[in-house]
């Protein structure tokens, strides 16, 4: 109701601010959370090349290989560089919040959230380094 | 006097030391643009923002309007913007702010009447729509007795029922800011608040209100709700847990059609 006020003999005018399309600058807190929000899309950019390389992988060994090479040129290493930093930052202030949405019980007690976010953080370093072992020892 | 002697009291930190305050005013029938009008007041030890807005009412400019009531962070009535961070002007220490200037305005994403005064409709209605109170398919009769709950099941909710509808949560989040349809922090941790108590029935009502794109999903948790509340209420939290619990009640009706719930 308030977004459009109406306005009576009591309340002859009422001021209301609109915020700034930069609204998100004026704080750091605000700064950091659009900085999280923008990481997707380099989540979203790694999924796709995963996606292209499964479609080089169809086309057959020689489309492989181009795309392999197109991975290691420099503007690609850089960029999945930059990726790489934005992921990390995504990953962490995703398990850094996963307490708030899990309210775990074991018995009447409730499961501390730095366990929580501490089972999460554990969960993704052994599976990054599985996953790392298994393609890199090849 | 009594309350003479109790002023005199107060400690002074430094021999005469002042901080200016930096105070929102919109009188609406003088000007259509806010302007902040500059106050010097005393530095006491043991003053709060409040003390000090007091002190200008009583000694500087009568004229200066704000809401405030018990002083001890129980009624949310003096919440404001003190140096752009949303907080209870009782429990915000002058002394911590120095060397100033403190600036005061008042909530921001609310239209202003006056002042430091908010207009907070939005909020009442949208309260109110989430009946924020036990729902029941069939009341017990007397001769039945109480509803009783046990330690257990009262933790589940007692949280969400620290509220005290202080609107700081609402001035400092920015989708609410963007979006004023947003319910709402606090209008969502109310609503948990009685979602999760055993004794109540009515979540299928709030659910559908809150499992709307106004209602939970236009939350990005950005966070800051809980960072403000006074209360420890962590009302981001209530709105994830909103969110787990709807999808996952979404899957059960898509895999489970029969299951009737």
């Amino acid at each position: 109701m308030s977004a459009n006020p109406q306005h009576t003999p009591y309340h002859p005018r009422w001021y209301r601010a609109s915020m700034p399309i930069f609204w998100w600058m004026r704080r750091w807190i605000h700064a950091r959370f659009i900085l999280r929000e923008l990481t997707s899309i380099f989540v979203a950019g790694y999924a796709l090349v995963y996606l292209l390389q499964l479609r080089a992988l169809g086309l057959g060994p020689e489309a492989y290989a181009r795309f392999l090479d197109l991975l290691r040129s420099p503007l690609s290493i850089s960029l999945h560089g930059v990726s790489l930093v934005f992921v990390i930052y995504h990953s962490i202030t995703w398990f850094n919040l996963a307490p708030r949405a899990l309210a775990l019980r074991i018995g009447d007690r409730r499961v501390p959230d730095k366990v929580i976010a501490g089972l999460n953080f554990v969960a993704w370093i052994s599976i990054s380094a599985a996953l790392a072992w298994v393609t890199l020892k090849g | 006097m009594a309350v003479d002697s109790l002023a005199g009291n107060a400690a002074v930190v430094a021999g005469g030391e002042m901080v200016t305050l930096e105070v929102f005013r919109y009188r609406p029938e003088e000007e259509t643009e806010p302007v902040y009008q500059a106050y010097e007041v005393p530095v006491h030890k043991d003053w709060v923002v409040l003390d000090a807005l007091n002190h200008i009412k009583d000694h500087l400019d009568g004229t200066l309007s704000f809401r405030w009531s018990c002083r001890m962070g129980v009624c949310g009535s003096c919440g404001m913007m003190v140096n752009g961070d949303a907080t209870l002007t009782c429990a915000t220490f002058v002394e911590s702010l120095l060397p100033g200037p403190i600036r005061v305005g008042p909530l921001e994403n609310f239209p202003v009447v006056r002042d430091l005064i908010i207009e907070m409709n939005d909020f009442m209605e949208k309260l109110e729509s989430v009946k924020p109170w036990i729902i029941r398919d069939e009341e017990k009769s007397l001769e039945d007795g109480a509803y009783l709950q046990t330690p257990a099941q009262l933790a589940d909710f007692k949280q969400f029922s620290m509220c005290i509808n202080c609107l700081l949560c609402y001035a400092a989040c920015p989708v609410y800011g963007l979006e004023p349809s947003f319910t709402g922090p606090a209008v969502i941790a109310l609503a948990q608040r009685y979602n999760l108590d055993s004794r109540d029935q009515g979540a299928g009502e709030r659910n559908a209100i809150l499992n709307t794109d106004e209602g939970i999903w236009q939350c990005t948790l950005v966070g800051e709700c809980s960072v403000v509340c006074p209360k420890d209420v962590d009302p981001a939290a209530a709105i994830q847990r909103y969110k787990v619990s709807s999808t996952l009640q979404w899957y059960q009706k898509l895999l489970m059609p029969w299951s009737g719930k």
